[in-house]
């Protein structure tokens, strides 16, 4: 029998805001614990949330970004339950009217296209962090409790690992362009939750799903589909039937496990939040925030094809990102060589950025530094291979290309009276290849360049000693 | 409409409250005294009424997303029953 | 007429003449709390010295300065369910025996902005749950005019304060009657604003959707005095009405010449104790005199208000207690196995009987496969007590009703039944659910000389009318600053 894989996924994603969703503290990541903390963040009694403006903008701005309808009408809610991480032991939540509905995305894997439906995006508050460091409990950091999110729902669309992943990269990209979060995965602002479920190929009904939480890499992603796939696969053929659940994802073990079970399943208890009015969203509102959008990842690729003249590949790779295409843009502004920028970005930087394990966010080189860089190399000061040292010693040091070319006396020598003199006496030390080359071997030219680039220690611009050695030879020829 | 031992226990893991057998009883019947009062509810026809969930239409209160300040670390924890490195303290959580 | 027992704008007079300082009027009622606390327990706890150390620093300043604000000076009182800074907050709970807020409640950073003068923190119910004031975990307060009876509930003690003098006003939190029923069972005016109208930041919440703070005072000009102070916008609450200021007492004594009062028999029906009847009858001929029209209007669906009512304030509660879990403040049971068992041993030796029964009716009406049955269908019912009291203000200006079934019951009286004890509020819960304004004043005392209330109510925002019609008849009756037979040393 062949098997079908059923996923949808939720994503959760905080947002860069300023401040946290009720209350005036920051949301800054890495603190010191329970110093980023006020009466309400706290749960304490008798406090009240008031909505930060910011969380409905970037939540709008995201539904518009993912083709979402946004709700005219929206309200918050309560999720009901208690964890140790939860301080009003309710999350604040949307539960039955969210902001946005309806979006779709598109990815493509091994070049398929398709299209993800998107059920619903909701705004809610994130908890706290517990700490398993204390010898005998644990300890409780309030710090992230009352960060906003927004939680993205999908429709169970996706049927692979693969088509997860490029989902998944597709949501952040477009997010991470938008500005409504840094959606930096090794610090909690992206975490997914993965429902499964196997049907045989062809059947229209879904089979019982699984829950799988606590998914927070791409990585982690992949091997976790991958894994509950093939275990739903094999309860089946053992004739065993899935039992609906909640589980766990380790990944440090590569296996999950069951969390709760459906009779265990919580009773969250949803009802309005008395605490806080409604969400209206006027026509106008959705349409500034329309305008205001920036160009988005299909759209930037589509420009830099028609207006760069990239090729198609190019053009998919500088836009990955937003902070990628960013540098690509402001470098072009610089220095209107759009396909040799790109060559650089494609095929120079990202080795060194892995060497100096940064990525293109804290990239430690500026889209001017690369540009005069370039320049040097396209006007023949330096040669190709000594831009890429000199790049390498820009990672490194932070300094401008031109003063490492000055200090390590990397440029090229162009000066044809001091380039002569050097020919001439190799043309007159090597008479036997002048000999070849009357006799028509044309090779013995790439020995007497060798020979000079050997005594220019590589400084010699190629070209101009090319020239020069001709017409050296030309002379002891006549 | 009365309420079975079994429901007050369920409630009571949900509100996250323990009972002795006794009280347990004593609930069901206080609680389901008040239920069968509340009964008088069902007779009205509420299928065409929304619900009013604020009593006045007030909407769109947002907050600007400046920051503020927050309490020292010592203030936060100054309440807590129990606390160790700049924490709050419960039992080891497994999950 | 002794300093202590005076009205506010009395000792407003006073003050202003300079003929007694802020420290004389403190130490007024300094005294009479030693000489009446003990017998009335109106107060959980007592910032007497403070107070005392308040007024004088005061009174340097005023001796500078020739103009003061309505409440400067005012020595007053506030429900324990207020957030203080540095004071203890309790909510006459075990869970919160020792919690000391970093923060303040507005209406108590508001009063202190006027110069008021805080004198302790009053007994409540727990949690601001009950009728009677008999729900707290620390003491039970007694009825200044009679010590063997309940003071009415839940803001009991903001109530007996005012009654036995032991403060000029107070302030008390009414989810379905905490203000109004006490101000009747006590023989004080007792204000229930419209809500949204004074900021709930810092009140410990209850029911969120009906708690509103309200003052307690000796007359209705008091009333408006302290209304004057408390009522306002505030950012902290998402719920709190952007409004221009008002001076409630500029329109206090217009007179009700021409209003229209509406009488309702749904108010007047069975289990009403015939004193009070009478009472409420004396009222409406008194109005008449003074000019207003008396129209009968009727209620389809009061009968549903009361399950409403206590559908929705558990199923808000049952959420708005969760917090209460002895891990950030508060209580923590000192045994415990694991987390769970943290949370079940905590919560259930922290709370009391009453909150329980709450939490667990509240927690059922929101639960998987009862919510539209119990919680929903309440708030449907909501909208349809709503649209009867529309209909109702369609006809007449202001409704006059009784505020309370009865007078003041002995204490124990009604502990063993809840639902009978839910009972009492049967006249004071519809207002909560629709939002409105309602203000209880004393309009008599039944046969064994306890004080009988009535109730005035009126659409959103019709506080200028209420406390005008309230003056008129305070003003005709003569029902004014009643005492309690209270001795000055009891």
């Amino acid at each position: 029998m062949e098997y079908e894989i059923v996923i949808g996924m939720e994503i959760h994603i905080e947002l860069g805001t300023k401040t946290k969703i009720f209350c005036s503290c920051p949301t800054e990541f890495g603190q010191d614990e329970n110093t980023h903390t006020c009466p309400v963040c706290l749960g304490m009694p008798g406090v009240l949330p008031v909505l930060n403006e910011k969380v409905v903008e970037y939540a709008t701005r995201a539904g518009l970004a993912l083709n979402c309808e946004i709700a005219h009408f929206s309200k918050m809610d309560r999720k009901n339950y208690f964890y140790p991480d939860l301080p009003k032991a309710y999350q604040t939540s949307q539960f039955d009217l969210p902001i946005c509905t309806g979006g779709v995305v598109g990815i493509e894997v091994d070049g398929v296209k398709k299209d993800i439906g998107i059920t619903r995006i909701h705004i809610e508050e994130d908890a706290g962090k517990l700490l398993h460091e204390s010898a005998d409990g644990t300890l409780l950091d309030v710090n992230r409790c009352g960060v906003p999110l927004i939680e993205i729902v999908t429709e169970p669309d996706l049927r692979s690992a693969e088509e997860a992943r490029a989902f998944a990269e597709k949501v952040r990209n477009i997010l991470e362009y938008t500005g409504v979060s840094d959606c930096k995965m090794e610090q909690g602002s992206m975490r997914f939750d993965v429902n499964l479920s196997i049907r045989e190929k062809g059947s229209e009904v879904l089979g019982t799903r699984t829950e799988m939480k606590n998914l927070n890499s791409f990585r982690a992603l992949i091997r976790a589909v991958q894994y509950e796939s093939k275990r739903q696969i094999i309860e089946l053929k053992k004739g065993h039937t899935i039992i609906q659940e909640t589980r766990k994802w380790d990944d440090t073990k590569g296996t999950s496990s069951s969390l709760r079970s459906k009779e265990e399943a919580h009773d969250y208890r949803y009802f309005p939040e008395p605490d806080l009015v409604p969400i209206v969203l006027e026509p106008a509102y959705i349409e500034k925030i329309k305008s205001e959008l920036p160009e988005l990842p299909e759209a930037k690729k589509q420009r830099y094809i028609d207006e760069y003249k990239l090729p198609e590949y190019d053009a998919g790779v500088l836009t990955t990102t937003g902070v990628t295409a960013r540098f690509f843009e402001d470098a072009v502004a610089l220095y209107n060589e759009p396909k040799q920028i790109s060559n650089w970005m494609m095929v120079e930087i990202p080795p060194l950025l892995k060497e100096n394990e940064v990525s293109m966010e804290n990239i430690s080189i500026t889209p001017a530094q690369l540009v005069e860089l370039l320049k040097l190399v396209k006007n023949n000061e330096i040669s190709g291979n000594t831009g890429k040292e000199v790049l390498k010693e820009m990672f490194s040091t932070g300094k401008n290309p031109g003063d490492i070319v000055k200090e390590k006396g990397l440029a090229q020598m162009s000066d044809t009276g001091e380039l002569e003199a050097i020919i001439e006496k190799i043309v007159s030390d090597n008479p036997k290849s002048v000999e070849d080359i009357g006799a028509g071997n044309e090779k013995a030219y790439g020995f007497l360049t060798g020979q000079v680039m050997k005594a220019t220690k590589g400084k010699a611009n190629a070209q101009v000693a090319n020239e020069i050695i001709r017409a050296v030879v030309a002379k002891h020829l006549a | 409409m009365s309420l079975t031992r079994e429901d007050v226990t369920y409630v009571a893991n949900l509100a996250r409250l323990e009972f002795s057998e006794d009280e347990v009883i004593a609930l069901a019947d206080q609680l389901g005294a008040v239920l069968d009062y509340a009964e008088t509810l069902s007779g009205l026809d509420t299928s065409k009424i929304k619900a009013t969930e604020h009593v006045l239409a007030v909407q769109n209160v947002f907050r600007a997303d400046e920051i503020e300040s927050c309490l020292t670390n010592e203030e936060a924890l100054a309440n807590a029953p129990e606390s160790e490195a700049g924490c709050f303290k419960v039992p080891r959580v497994m999950e | 007429m002794e300093l202590y027992q005076k009205t506010i704008h009395e000792i407003n007079d006073l003050l202003d003449k300079k003929e007694v300082t802020v420290t004389d009027v403190t130490q007024a009622v300094v005294n009479r709390i030693n000489a009446v606390e003990k017998a009335t327990d109106a107060y959980l706890s007592l910032q007497t010295e403070a107070a005392l150390e308040a007024a004088q620093g005061l009174d340097a300043e005023l001796s500078g300065r020739a103009k003061r604000t309505s409440l400067e000076g005012i020595p007053y009182g506030l429900k324990d369910n207020m957030c203080t800074k540095g004071i203890l907050t309790t909510c006459a709970s075990k869970m919160l025996y020792n919690f000391n807020p970093p923060y303040n409640a507005e209406v108590y950073d508001r009063l202190s902005e006027e110069g008021g003068i805080l004198l302790g923190k009053t007994n409540m119910d727990e949690f601001a749950m009950g009728s009677s004031t008999e729900n707290s975990a620390y003491k039970k307060t007694r009825n200044p005019w009679d010590l063997n009876k309940v003071p009415g509930g839940s803001s009991g003690g903001s109530a007996v304060a005012v009654a036995a003098d032991t403060a000029f006003y107070t302030l008390g939190s009414d989810t379905g009657g905490s203000i109004r029923q006490p101000a009747s069972f006590c023989g004080v005016v007792g204000m229930k604003p419209t809500y949204g109208l004074v900021s709930r930041y810092g009140l410990v919440a209850f029911a969120s959707s009906l708690d509103q703070i309200g003052p307690f005072t000796k007359d209705v000009e008091d009333c408006a005095l302290v209304l004057n102070a408390i009522v306002g916008h505030d950012a902290k609450d998402s719920t709190s009405l952007n409004l221009e200021k008002t001076d409630y007492t500029q329109t206090l004594k217009q007179g009700v010449k021409g209003l229209k009062i509406g009488v309702a028999k749904e108010f007047f029906g069975e289990g009403l104790q015939p004193e009070v009847r009478k009472s409420l009858e004396d009222a409406i001929a008194i109005y008449k005199t003074l000019g207003a029209s008396i129209v009968d209007v009727s209620f389809q669906h009061l009968d549903y208000a009361l399950s409403a009512y206590y559908m929705i304030s558990s199923a808000e509660a049952s959420s708005n207690l969760a917090r209460y879990d002895g891990i950030r403040y508060g209580f923590r049971a000192e045994e415990y196995s694991d987390l769970v068992d943290l949370y079940k041993k905590t919560r259930s030796q922290g709370f009391g009987d009453e909150v329980k029964r709450r939490i667990m009716l509240g927690t059922y009406a929101l639960s998987s496969g009862y919510y539209d049955a119990y919680y929903k269908k309440a708030m449907q019912v909501r909208t349809i007590i709503k649209a009867d009291f529309d209909q109702v203000f369609g006809g007449c200006d202001v409704l006059l009703t009784p505020t309370a079934p009865t007078t003041a019951f002995g204490i124990g009286e009604k502990t063993s039944n809840p639902l009978e004890m839910y009972l009492t509020d049967i006249y004071t819960v519809p207002v909560n659910i629709a939002g409105i304004p309602g203000v209880s004043i004393p309009c008599g005392l039944d046969n064994n000389g306890m004080p009988i209330g009535m109730q005035l109510l009126g659409p959103i925002l019709s506080e200028e009318t209420l406390l005008k019609t309230a003056w008129a008849f305070e003003h005709e009756s003569g029902l004014t600053n009643l005492k309690a037979p209270l001795g000055t040393e009891v």
